[in-house]
């Protein structure tokens, strides 16, 4: 069984089909991609999956739980956990408190554990800023624990994001292109960041941009456009694909510059 | 010219972070200048005065966890202080409670007021939330006026007795009531103090930094920002019921929207979001109209321009700021066994 099987989504916003029937599934322990060109509706199968909206029709199978109708709240506990393309961190908050945010669901004490500060209270806050730091020593930002999540250079505010959903203790990651606005370096580095989570464990859903990123470590890829699934297969496949080159590589550039996002 | 306002700004800001630095010394220090202060042989009306900054201290310090920490600013806080003020006034001057019995039942009836702003609320963001309680309040100050058997309308509610302590009366002249409200203010202080830093704490101020990324990490924002209006208005309620027995008469109209825009100043010129911000804007707000007693045509062209110099300047408020001190990790629990 599938660790997230996902049958015939399908969404509109007025008379727009956003994603149309989309169907895909992420096995425990892959790295699965979703392509298309900007509009193509990645971002809105990604609001699906989160609860963030609700499908009109299909079914979303996580660890063979229904999630289809979920609130995001119930979504994080079931143990999907995602960065967003534009990042929404809490920005007036501390790295390290960002990080601490994202393990709020596994905080088990009660108000009255905080009022009388129980033992319970402090091991549990102890703890947590504990892995915390861990967290940002894995994503490399331990540098700047102390500092406002809006201080960091760009590149690494998306890193906190990833932090920040490894901290829910998810065990699927889906990250909504985690390596924009960073220059080659830095997404090399990303992508072997990717791959290490992939050993430690996490299942990882990914919406990227460069091509680079999503040839070299994805397992498989699925490619979106007009929010319709037109190709699905391994990397090399997808290469090769004529619906995609002309679809999606093809019109990369101008496809960019239109929709501007 | 702005290279003087910038010496000063960062003299300022080395001034906080000695604050911050010292504050276990300089906590106790204030709170034993506010403890000796009334023993120095002031007037009646000072002590008054006093008094007053540590009700709109107290009532700041609750409507900052709505629109400091959580982001929700609510136009109409004065709703709970007056259901607070008359639940106490009725139950002590009609059926002869003693005030500290009623204490429970007005945190109760101006928390009920709170989830009833809350509620509806919990769709509305911005401006309609802030109008809505606006709106709630001016229910509540209508109620007061036309509920004649409850709360003998605009005739009001007289000889409300001070709260008695094991049978000393707490007042104004054996300054028992300044000493009330300084408990009050400390208490009320050191909850929020527990209350933000912790879990609590932080799903609110993630709420109000990005509502929608609070949600997606798991944070149930509807069930929080009731809580918040929840603990506001009970606080508020209670500090109302302090200001009935303070004043000893209420009526309706002891209960306007200037009480509302007083409290949300007192928040916004000491420093959103912040424990000491509350009290210096209680300090400046409570004294300022008195200080321009003389300048009564003035006095809201000065208060107009303090605003708008705050605006400016430093609208995070005086004494908001982020402390470039490091994040102050939890230290470990103590074991009996280990050290
Ligand atoms: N909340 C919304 N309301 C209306 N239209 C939306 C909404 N969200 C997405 N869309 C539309 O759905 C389409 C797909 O968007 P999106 O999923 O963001 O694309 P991608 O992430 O692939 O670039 C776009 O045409 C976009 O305008
Ligand atoms: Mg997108």
């Amino acid at each position: 069984m599938p660790l997230l099987d996902v049958n015939n989504i399908s969404i509109s916003f007025g008379g727009l089909a956003a994603v149309s029937g989309f169907s895909f599934h992420v096995e425990e322990g892959e790295i699965v991609s979703i392509i298309g060109p900007n509009g193509a509706g990645k971002t809105t199968v990604f609001n699906m999956l989160t609860g963030v909206y609700k499908p009109d029709a299909g079914s979303i199978k996580f660890d063979g739980v229904e999630c289809n109708g979920l609130a995001p709240q119930e979504i994080v506990k079931l143990g999907i956990a995602r960065t967003f393309q534009n990042i929404r961190l809490y920005k007036d908050m501390r790295v390290i408190e960002n990080v601490i945010v994202g393990m709020h669901i596994n905080q088990k004490y009660g108000f009255f554990d905080m009022l009388l500060r129980t033992k319970k209270f402090r091991t549990c806050e102890y703890e947590s800023a504990k892995r915390a730091q861990q967290i940002l020593e894995m994503v490399g930002l331990s540098q700047h624990t102390h500092d406002y999540a809006k201080n960091l250079p760009y590149g690494e505010q998306r890193k906190l994001e990833i932090a920040r959903a490894i901290a829910t203790s998810a065990k699927l990651l889906i990250l909504d292109e985690p390596a924009a606005g960073m220059n080659t370096g830095e997404s090399e580095s990303l992508m072997h960041f990717i791959r290490t989570l992939k050993d430690k464990g996490f299942t990882i859903l990914l919406i990227e941009h460069d091509m680079n990123v999503v040839m070299n470590i994805s397992d498989r890829i699925y490619v979106l456009n007009y929010g319709k699934k037109i190709a699905e297969g391994l990397p090399e496949e997808i290469v090769s694909d004529p619906q995609v080159i002309t679809a999606y590589l093809g019109v990369t550039k101008e496809g960019k510059d239109a929709a501007g996002d | 010219m702005k290279e003087k306002t910038m010496n000063l700004s960062n003299a300022f800001k080395s001034f906080l972070a000695f604050c911050d630095r010292w504050k276990a010394v300089i906590i106790p220090l204030l709170i034993a200048v506010a403890a000796i202060l009334p023993q120095l042989g002031f007037s009646t009306y000072i002590i008054r005065l006093m008094c007053n900054i540590l009700i709109y201290t107290s009532v700041g310090m609750a409507l900052n966890l709505l629109v400091g920490y959580t982001g929700l600013v609510s136009l109409g806080n004065v709703a709970f202080f007056c259901i607070g003020a008359y639940t106490s006034a009725i139950l002590t001057a009609n059926c002869g409670w003693n005030f500290f019995a009623t204490l429970p039942i007005v945190a109760l009836t101006a928390s009920l007021g709170g989830v009833m702003v809350g509620l509806p609320t919990l769709r509305l963001s911005g401006p309609f939330l802030s109008i809505t309680a606006l709106g709630f309040a001016e229910v509540i100050r209508l109620i007061a006026m036309n509920f004649m058997s409850l709360t003998n309308g605009p005739l009001g509610i007289r000889s409300i007795p001070r709260p008695n302590l094991f049978g000393l009366e707490l007042n104004l002249f054996n300054k028992g009531f300044y000493y009330a409200l300084l408990v009050l203010v400390l208490l009320i202080t050191l909850f929020i103090y527990l209350l933000t830093n912790s879990k609590y704490g932080r799903a609110l101020r993630a709420i109000k930094n990005d509502e929608i990324a609070a949600g997606l990490m798991g944070i149930r924002t509807g069930s929080y920002k009731v809580m918040a209006f929840v603990i506001c208005s009970a606080l508020s309620g209670i500090v109302g019921a302090f200001y009935a027995s303070m004043i000893q008469y209420i009526e309706p109209n002891s209960f306007t929207q200037d009480n509302s825009i007083l409290t949300l100043s007192v928040v916004v010129v000491g420093g959103m979001g912040t424990l000491r911000g509350p009290y210096l804007g209680a300090i400046i707000l409570v004294l300022l109209p008195e200080l321009l007693r003389g300048a009564e045509g003035l006095r809201f062209v000065i208060y107009g321009l303090a605003l708008v110099l705050m605006m400016r300047f430093r609208p995070q408020g005086i004494l908001g700021w982020k402390s470039p001190l490091p994040y102050k990790l939890p230290s470990p629990p103590r074991d009996a066994g280990k050290r």
